[in-house]
């Protein structure tokens, strides 16, 4: 599984990219392992996966969030419903 | 060095629901105006009419949903509350004297006029916070 926390790098795209993070350890999930985490940073890339506003979350290159922060809990669910 | 973040753009969402009349249009042509001009973001009202959970999630965390309608039948705003979103800021380009037709060729004024009224009620907005 790819999750792909698209965001230029303020403390809102850090934010996303923690709870991403903590969600994977909620789960058990080691990152690297069963989920790589890709951070897309680049405006060009972050638009080219269709997303306008940012913080953004993709998985497996689906966009399951954009211009908001994810909780922990919402991107455990988005993560269970794709494994 | 960080890059300009869009995670500003996020926070005023603008739904025209460019009709197919001149209002539809101007409520359009508005919408990309405010948009170029750093005002907010025009966004997907079709997506929130099709119910798509990602687009109608962002709305809710928008700060100002702002709905552009060409006439009073207000198809913007009413598939906006239809999905559950709070609109904070409604006009009626017919509301400002222009007349619907159905003749594409827009008056630029017309447009300029509709953004800054849109401009306008955004900027009351801010001040009475």
């Amino acid at each position: 599984m790819i999750i792909e926390v698209c965001g230029p790098g303020c403390p809102r795209c850090q934010a996303t990219e923690k709870n991403v993070l903590r969600a994977l350890k909620e789960l058990g999930m080691e990152p690297g392992e069963e989920a790589q985490v890709v951070k897309v940073k680049d405006i060009k890339q972050i638009s080219a996966r269709g997303v306008i506003m940012t913080p953004a979350v993709l998985i497996d290159g689906v966009k399951v969030c954009e211009g908001r922060i994810p909780s922990p809990q919402e991107v455990r669910k988005w993560i269970e419903e794709r494994k | 060095m960080v890059e300009k973040c869009l995670c500003e753009a996020s926070e005023v969402l603008i739904f025209p629901c460019s009709g197919g009349s001149n209002c539809g249009q101007i409520a359009n042509q508005a919408a990309v105006q405010l948009t170029d001009e750093g005002m907010g973001t025009i966004y997907y009202l079709a997506g929130i009419g099709a119910h798509d959970n990602v687009m109608i999630e962002t709305a809710k965390a928008a700060k100002r949903v702002v709905a552009i309608d060409g006439c009073p039948t207000s198809c913007a705003k009413r598939t906006l509350e239809h999905a559950g979103l709070m609109v904070t800021d409604h006009l009626d380009v017919t509301d400002e004297g222009i007349e619907k037709s159905h003749d594409f060729k827009l008056n630029p004024q017309d447009i300029s006029s509709i953004t800054a009224k849109v401009k306008e009620r955004l900027g009351q907005a801010i001040i009475s916070g």
